[in-house]
């Protein structure tokens, strides 16, 4: 009974509390009150909400944080490789590619989680899942050898992401 | 040298090096020439170029002694955001079909923004 009060209250906790942060974070300081309202909207939108979010994936979210430090890092790296080829390569000797990413990641939040990682380091794009969400359509700006981007996403990203989402 | 100068020279190197990332990202969108490869200098001035810049911004607010952690939040939104819009230009090229051949995705599938949906 009190179970099936906290799940309808709180359907999303992990949302309820990045809510009321981010809240906190907009008023610039914390103060009583503003937690106290920052906890009642967080209460009250994943409530309003949860028809279009009726899954709750299991979520390790101590594990995110050695990940989000990893992303920064190659976000930076990327970037210097990024900036170099754009100074240095020209046109003709650019070589794009498309490559297929092949999936084991099963919830959509952790897809979409690995999608957004692959957009944000430099030098690929998401581009496409397929229809059955079995793999990733990703685009790389230069690389001699596409098969070694493709390992690189599955164990540097994806193999971490089915830890945190298991 | 007081917590303050430390702060603004700190800032303003920060400020120099965004300015550099997002520089070579306009120069990528003019460069390249295939709109494949053109959507990736967005992604650069997105993370880093903004990065800098709200670093220096947080910096200096926190040299006069007056923190401000606004700027975490822009970083946060803007990182979930740029993916999104990324990827509606991917599917804007690939509907224009000015992307080159595409690879077939294993199995009998096809990508999500190519289907069909089916008729029942």
């Amino acid at each position: 009974m009190l179970m099936r009060a906290y799940r309808w209250l709180l359907p999303h906790p992990y949302l309820t509390a990045i809510l009321a942060i981010v809240w906190i974070m907009l008023q610039n300081k914390a103060t009583a009150g503003m937690a106290v309202f920052g906890l009642i909207l967080g209460i009250i939108i994943p409530r309003l909400t949860s028809i279009w979010w009726p899954d709750t994936p299991k979520f390790r979210i101590l594990r995110m944080v050695p990940y989000t430090l990893l992303v920064v890092w190659d976000i930076v790296v990327a970037n210097i490789q990024v900036a170099w080829i754009v100074l240095t390569v020209p046109n003709s000797k650019l070589k794009p590619a498309w490559i297929v990413v092949p999936l084991d990641l099963k919830y959509p939040e952790a897809i979409s989680t690995l999608a957004g990682t692959i957009t944000l380091t430099p030098g690929t794009v998401t581009a496409d899942v397929s229809d059955q969400g079995n793999c990733l359509l990703v685009h790389v700006l230069h690389t001699h050898d596409p098969d070694a981007v493709r390992d690189d996403i599955k164990t540097r990203y994806e193999s971490r992401l089915l830890r945190i989402f298991s | 040298m007081t917590i303050e100068t430390i702060a603004t020279y700190a800032a303003a190197a920060s400020l120099l090096i965004g300015a550099f990332f997002i520089i070579v990202g306009v120069i990528g969108l003019l460069k390249f020439n295939e709109p494949m490869t053109r959507l990736h200098a967005p992604t650069k001035v997105g993370t880093i170029g903004i990065g800098m810049l709200l670093i220096a911004s947080m910096l200096v607010s926190f040299g006069q002694g007056e923190g401000s952690v606004h700027e975490l939040l822009i970083v946060a939104f803007l990182f979930t955001t740029a993916p999104v819009s990324a990827n509606f230009f991917a599917k804007v090229i690939i509907h224009r079909g000015n992307c080159g051949p595409l690879p077939t995705p294993p199995g009998d599938q096809a990508w999500s923004t190519l289907a069909k949906p089916k008729k029942d």
